[in-house]
C-alpha cells in the first residue's frame, strides 16, 4: 500500500501541528501550513494526494485556495473544516467542494483518516 | 420637611441627563415659570386694564356728578332767592304807582297796606314814605321812625338816581339784621316821593334752611365784601366776615373746587345775584361727597385682588399639572430611551455571538486534538517515553481553555454592564477589548487596525459601559464601511487639560454630503435592507451625551469617514 500524503492547512497552527502529529500515527503522511501562500508554494514543489482546508483562512477562503491549488496540481482531492456550523455554509460547502467532503470543526480524527483513504 | 418643600412637584429639582442638545426644551423649571407667566400675563393684563378703567371712569363720573348737583341747587337757589326779592320789589313799585301820596299820606292807610303786604307777601317788617328831601313823612312799623332824616345816606341818593335799592344785610337804629327795600315814584306833576320797606334778614335763612340738605352742605349768602348775609355753619356768624375767600364775578353759576390751607378740599358753587350786592355760596366738603366713591372704590380693589387671587391660584394649579405631566411623559421616554440601548446592546452581543462562537471553536479544536493525541500515545505507547510530549499537551489544552474563558469573560463583561457606574478607565485598554471581540473578522477581512494612543492620557473615571457600547458602534459602522484590505485608525490625543479627543477614522465608503446631517437622527438609515434599525448612530451620540461627552462627524465619499469624539477627563465636566 503506498504512503498517502495530506497538505493541512488552518491559521491555527497549534491546531494543524497536532492533526499531523496524529494522522501520522494513523499511517497517513501530512505537511502543514498556516497561509494560502505558504500553501500554494508548497503544493508546487510537492505532490499530495488529498489537500485538507479550513473555510475560513486570512485573506483567502478556503474554496479560492482550492481553485488555485487545482490549477496546479489537477488530480488532487480535497476535504475541507469548518468552525462555523451555519447551514448556509454547510450548503455552500458541499455545493463548491463536488466530489470533496465537508467536515465540522473539531472534526473526528478516525473519519478524517476514513475520508482520506477513501478519497485515495 | 417645609410646607412649601411638600407642595414642590418631582420636576422641580430633576435634571435629565440624556436631553442632549436639546437639554433647554427640559428644563422643567423653566417651562413652569414660562407658563405661569404668560397665563397670568394675558389673564391679568385685560383684568387689571378694565378695572383701571373702570377706575377712572367711575371717579369722574361721581366727580361730575357732584359738580352738576352743587350746580343745580346754586342755580335753583338763586332763582327763588332773585324771585323772594324781586316780587316784593315790584309789589312797593306797583304800591307807590297805584297810590297817589296823598293816598299813602293819609291817616291809617299805610298802616293798612302793611298789613296787607304781610299777609298776601309776608317777611316786610315795616313801611315808610321818604319825600324827596329825604325826611321820612309817613311811618307804619313797630320801631317810630317818623321823621328820621335819611338825606344824607347811602342808599337815598342811589335810589333817588337809580329808581329802585336793595341794601346788604345791616343791623341800623334797630340792632336786628335787615334788608332795605326803596322804590322812587316821580309823579309827572310833582317832587318824587320813596317808598322804603324793611325784610327781616332771618327770612333769607329761613329760605335757604330747606336747603341745606345733605350732610356737610352749607348754603348762605355774602356780599360783595364778604360779609356773611345768612349765618353759616362752618365759616363764621352772621355779619362776620367769611372765612372763605370772596370769588370773583361771574353773570352765570360757577362750580370749583379749592384747597383749604389745612389740607381740606371743598367744593365751592356761586352765584351772583342780580340787582343786588349778594352772592349765593355753597359749599361742601370733598370728602363727604366722594364717600361713595370710596365705597366704589374698595369694591373694585376687592374685587380686582379677589380676582388676581383666584386666577394665581388656577395658573399655578394647571400649570403645575401640565409640566408635571410633560415630566411623567418624559420619564417614559427617558426609560424607553434606557430601553432601546439596552436592546442596542444585546443587537450587539448577537452579532458579535457568532464570531465569539468561531473564537471559541478554534480553541476547542485545539484541545479535541491534543486530548485525541495524548489518547493515542497512552494506546500505541510506553507511557515513560512519552511522559514529556504528554505534558507538552496538557499545557497547550490548559492554554487553548484560557484563550476560551479570555473569550467569554470578555462577552459577559460588556453584557453585563446596563448600569451607568463610573470607575476608572484606560482608553486604550477599552479600544483593545472592542478590537478584540472583531479581531477575527478583521483578520480574515484583512482589514488592519491602527492604535495611535498619545501615552499622556491618563486613566479617567467614566462608565466603562457606555463607552465600550460607544467604540463597538463605531467600529461595527466601520466595518460595514470598509472594504477588505481596509485601515480603521484610531487616534486618541489630550486636547486640553480636562478634555481628550479620540478619532475613529475609516476609509471605506463614506457618507454623501446629503446624509451627513442626519446620521445621528433616531430611524436614519441606509441600511435598512441589510436590517439595519437606523439607531446605532443615535443611541451613540445619547450615550455620549449621557457620558458628558461629544461626538461629531466629517465623511468624503470614496475616501472614508472620521468620527470624532471629545470626552471629559472627570465625570463633572460637560464637554461643549
Amino acid at each position: 500500500m503506498k504512503t498517502i500524503r495530506v497538505l493541512l492547512v488552518d491559521d491555527e497552527e497549534e491546531l494543524v501541528v497536532t492533526l499531523a502529529e496524529r494522522l501520522g500515527l494513523r499511517g497517513i503522511e501530512a505537511d502543514w501550513v498556516t497561509n494560502c501562500e505558504a500553501a500554494l508554494e508548497t503544493v508546487k514543489h510537492k505532490h499530495f494526494h488529498v489537500a485538507v482546508l479550513d473555510i475560513k483562512l486570512p485573506r483567502m477562503s478556503g474554496l479560492t485556495l482550492k481553485r488555485k491549488i487545482e490549477s496546479l496540481a489537477p488530480d488532487m482531492k480535497f476535504i475541507f473544516m469548518t468552525g462555523h456550523g451555519s447551514k448556509e455554509d454547510f450548503e455552500e460547502g458541499t455545493a463548491e467542494a463536488g466530489d470533496s467532503y465537508y467536515l465540522l470543526k473539531p472534526v473526528d480524527i478516525e473519519s478524517l483518516a476514513d475520508k482520506i483513504r477513501e478519497i485515495v | 420637611m417645609s410646607f412649601l418643600q411638600r407642595l414642590k412637584p418631582d420636576f422641580w429639582d430633576y435634571h435629565d441627563v440624556a436631553s442632549g442638545p436639546y437639554k433647554h426644551l427640559f428644563n422643567f423649571r423653566r417651562i413652569w415659570y414660562l407658563s405661569v407667566l404668560l397665563t397670568a400675563g394675558v389673564a391679568f393684563v385685560p383684568v387689571c386694564f378694565l378695572a383701571a378703567i373702570d377706575y377712572q371712569v367711575t371717579q369722574k363720573a361721581i366727580e361730575s356728578e357732584n359738580v352738576l348737583r352743587t350746580s343745580r341747587l346754586v342755580s335753583n337757589t338763586r332763582r327763588s332767592l332773585s324771585f323772594l326779592l324781586l316780587e316784593r320789589r315790584y309789589a312797593l313799585h306797583f304800591l307807590v304807582k297805584d297810590n297817589p301820596l296823598q293816598s299813602l299820606t293819609s291817616p291809617g292807610r299805610l298802616d293798612e297796606v302793611l298789613k296787607n303786604l304781610q299777609e298776601s307777601f309776608g317777611g316786610f317788617t315795616d313801611l315808610g314814605i321818604v319825600n324827596a328831601l329825604g325826611r321820612q313823612i309817613r311811618y307804619s312799623g313797630p320801631y317810630g321812625l317818623t321823621n328820621v332824616d335819611y338825606s344824607r345816606q347811602k342808599w337815598f341818593a342811589e335810589v333817588a338816581d337809580q329808581g329802585s335799592y336793595t341794601s346788604d344785610v345791616f343791623l341800623g337804629y334797630r340792632q336786628s339784621p335787615h334788608i332795605v327795600i326803596a322804590v322812587k315814584h316821580q309823579p309827572l306833576n310833582g317832587p318824587m316821593h320813596v317808598l322804603r320797606a324793611t325784610l327781616e334778614a332771618e327770612r333769607f335763612h329761613r329760605e335757604l334752611m330747606p336747603l341745606e340738605q345733605g350732610v356737610g352742605v352749607d348754603l348762605f349768602i355774602v356780599n360783595s365784601a364778604g360779609v356773611l348775609q345768612t349765618p353759616s355753619r362752618r365759616y363764621g356768624r352772621i355779619l362776620e366776615k367769611m372765612s372763605l375767600p370772596v370769588p370773583k364775578y361771574a353773570s352765570t353759576t360757577q362750580v370749583f373746587e379749592t384747597q383749604r390751607p389745612d389740607g381740606e378740599k371743598l367744593l365751592i358753587g356761586y352765584a351772583y345775584i342780580a340787582e343786588t350786592p349778594f352772592i349765593l355760596m355753597v359749599v361742601k366738603k370733598k370728602d363727604d361727597l366722594m364717600r361713595p366713591w370710596y365705597k366704589a372704590r374698595r369694591q373694585l380693589i376687592t374685587y380686582l385682588l379677589i380676582s388676581i387671587t383666584s386666577i394665581l391660584i388656577v395658573v399655578l394649579a394647571v400649570s403645575t399639572y401640565l409640566v408635571s405631566k410633560i415630566h411623567t411623559a418624559d420619564q417614559t421616554r427617558v426609560a424607553a430611551l434606557h430601553q432601546v440601548e439596552y436592546a442596542n446592546k444585546m443587537a450587539s452581543i448577537g452579532r458579535l455571538a457568532a464570531g465569539v462562537a468561531h473564537e471559541i471553536n478554534n480553541p476547542l479544536a485545539i484541545i479535541n486534538e491534543k486530548a485525541g493525541l495524548i489518547k493515542d500515545l497512552l494506546q500505541q505507547q510506553d507511557i515513560i517515553a512519552t511522559r514529556s510530549k504528554l505534558l507538552a499537551q496538557t499545557d497547550s489544552i490548559l492554554a487553548s481553555v484560557k484563550r476560551c474563558a479570555t473569550i467569554i469573560r470578555r462577552l459577559l463583561s460588556f453584557a453585563r454592564k446596563t448600569d451607568s457606574t463610573f470607575e476608572t478607565v484606560e482608553l486604550k485598554n477599552i479600544i483593545e477589548n472592542v478590537i478584540g471581540f472583531l479581531g477575527k473578522e478583521a483578520e480574515y477581512r484583512g482589514i488592519a487596525t491602527i492604535l495611535d494612543i498619545a501615552p499622556d492620557i491618563p486613566p479617567f473615571k467614566s462608565d466603562r459601559g457606555k463607552l465600550e457600547q460607544i467604540f463597538l458602534n463605531l467600529v461595527n459602522n466601520a466595518f460595514a464601511a470598509l472594504k477588505d484590505g481596509g485601515y480603521l485608525t484610531f487616534e486618541g490625543r489630550k486636547i486640553s487639560e480636562n478634555i481628550v479627543e479620540v478619532a475613529v477614522i475609516d476609509d471605506g465608503c463614506g457618507i454623501p454630503p446629503e446624509d451627513i446631517k442626519r446620521v445621528f437622527e433616531p430611524f436614519f438609515s441606509t441600511r435598512t435592507k441589510q436590517g439595519g434599525t437606523g439607531l446605532g448612530l443615535s443611541i451613540t451620540y445619547g450615550l455620549i451625551q449621557e457620558i458628558g461627552g461629544n461626538i461629531g462627524v466629517e465623511s468624503r465619499p470614496g475616501k472614508g469617514t472620521r468620527f470624532t469624539l471629545t470626552l471629559p477627563l472627570n465625570p463633572d465636566i460637560k464637554v461643549k
